[in-house]
């Protein structure tokens, strides 16, 4: 287990220790307050060079991992997969290795299989790799920046400072996660987060959108909804992701929606504190109903802002936290 | 010595084995009376003064000099909070501090801005404030008050108001907080 991400690569939650992740917290409420600024960049990773290479189209990732990189004053090498070499035939290997010959001091990356960032972390082991997603394994920023977005919205409804409260807020805290369990790396990033601070979570989902070994995941499947979500203190929609098939496990799109989309009826008898999210891009009036994506309790908009922040984190301390052996 | 205020110089930094008391409470509370008396002295206008301590061990320092320049002005003095651990020059040497609360709420543009901290020693702390400053304005002047100047200066960097000119060896350690300040050594990690 990584008890700090301090001068380490970040590839999966699964590996990360309650404090670990507490420390990724603490440190981005400090950039929150950077990006409220009117200037909104510090020295920080001045001279630092970082790749981002997505080999799977992405919006708000790339957007918001470049966005961070930026504020962090580092250099940021973009490389557009569909316009390179790889087009051409190039292996990952090949590719990565003359990304890393222009000299770089980190790489956040995409990519459809699973598994490819740790590979990657093995060919550049000098480099600090992020893992931007990977195929369906893990999707770490995702989730972190899911957890940091619950604990400011309780700290906020609390009266108390997200950073005092390490990992308190998430004691008890009930997180029910529907919808395409099976194709998504983000429900896996979310549940290693939310169990790690202490949360109790629940799955929803048809039986064909449930992962293999469901059963060894620390999480309670339960395959009807509306019986769930009186029980709920956090509410999770996923992306139905019908680019990875997922339109073939359900019967029809107006089938899942009936029993597994958020309508407004359902959003009603959410507890009244209770909070929406989605991670994003929405297929409204599939998962969700677009009057519950817009609602006050949805907190989808702040999940995207409090990307930047977070991203921030993790740079900074994968990059800037170096260990003092490795630094001299 | 005091016991529960040595507790309170332990809590700052754990590492640290006190030799003696070198002020007592009393004598930083007296301290930092005399600084807000120079204060008023060399600024024009108390209106334009915002005060900011550097995190962590400036700011409770900030905070009461602020309001002693209120109790003597009758004027509400403002203050606020600065890390500068993104601002640093040794980010690459050191583990990166988790940077604690800024809060400047006020454009720095044409204020007179003291900077406070607790101990003035290579003076690299404060040119990573001053490049941080620059973010939030152009003040018009910016000084710098300490508690302790310890010496061993590593940058052109000089305090206009000082609590106490303290001469010390590099491996020594001082702790300054409102309950006092203690000279000592840092124990091992």
């Amino acid at each position: 287990m990584i008890t700090s991400i301090r001068g380490q690569n970040l590839l999966s939650l699964d590996e990360l220790t309650r404090d670990a992740i507490v420390e990724v917290l603490d440190t981005a409420e400090a950039f929150v307050e950077v990006n409220r600024r009117t200037i909104k960049k510090v020295p920080a990773l001045r001279g630092r060079v970082v790749a981002s290479i997505f080999f799977e189209e992405s919006t708000r990732t790339r957007l918001s991992f470049e966005t961070a990189a930026k504020r962090l004053s580092a250099d940021v090498l973009s490389l557009a997969v569909a316009s390179s070499s790889m087009k051409k035939g190039e292996s990952l290997r090949d590719t990565i290795g003359t990304v890393d010959a222009l000299g770089i001091d980190a790489v956040v990356m995409r990519h459809r299989s699973s598994g490819a960032a740790l590979q990657v972390s093995r060919y550049v082991p000098h480099v600090r790799v992020i893992n931007g997603g990977d195929g369906l394994h893990q999707h770490p920023t995702q989730g972190l920046l899911d957890a940091f977005t619950i604990r400011q919205c309780l700290a906020e409804r609390r009266g108390v400072v997200g950073t005092e409260t390490g990992a308190e807020l998430f004691a008890g805290l009930r997180v029910l996660i529907v919808g395409d369990i099976r194709h998504s790396r983000v429900a896996r990033s979310d549940i290693a987060a939310y169990v790690a601070l202490g949360a109790a979570v629940r799955v929803a989902a048809p039986a064909t959108l449930l992962p293999e070994f469901v059963e060894q995941w620390p999480v309670e499947v339960v395959t009807d909804f509306d019986e769930a979500i009186e029980w709920a203190d956090v509410v999770a929609l996923l992306r139905l992701q019908r680019e990875r098939g997922s339109g073939s496990f359900v019967p029809t799109l107006g089938e899942f929606t009936t029993t597994y989309g958020l309508s407004v009826g359902r959003a009603r008898r959410l507890r009244p504190e209770a909070i929406i999210m989605h991670p994003g891009p929405m297929n409204r009036g599939v998962e969700i109903d677009s009057l519950v994506a817009d609602s006050p309790a949805a907190v989808i908009g702040r999940q995207v802002e409090n990307g930047v922040p977070v991203r921030m984190a993790v740079l900074y301390l994968s990059i800037a936290g170096a260990d003092e052996e490795r630094a001299s | 010595m005091d016991v529960s205020s040595l507790r309170d110089a332990r809590l700052r930094d754990p590492t640290f084995v006190p030799r003696s008391q070198l002020l007592s409470a009393d004598d930083v509370a007296r301290a930092l009376r005399r600084m807000a008396h120079e204060v008023i002295e060399h600024v024009r206008d108390v209106d334009q003064v915002v005060v900011v301590g550097l995190q962590t061990g400036g700011v409770d320092f900030a905070r009461r000099l602020a309001d002693g320049l209120t109790e003597i002005t009758g004027r509400a003095v403002r203050w606020g909070s600065l890390d500068v651990a993104f601002y640093r020059d040794d980010l690459a040497r050191n583990p990166a501090p988790i940077p604690a609360t800024t809060r400047i709420d006020h454009d720095l543009t044409n204020q007179t801005v003291v900077i406070v901290d607790d101990v003035l020693f290579t003076g690299r702390t404060v040119r990573a404030a001053l490049n941080a400053l620059t973010d939030w304005g152009r003040p018009r002047v910016v000084q710098l008050a300490v508690i302790v100047d310890r010496g061993h200066r590593e940058l052109p960097i000089r305090p206009d108001y000082v609590g106490k000119n303290l001469p010390t060896s590099l491996d020594e350690a001082i702790v300054a907080t409102l309950a006092g300040v203690w000279i000592g050594t840092k124990g091992r990690a």
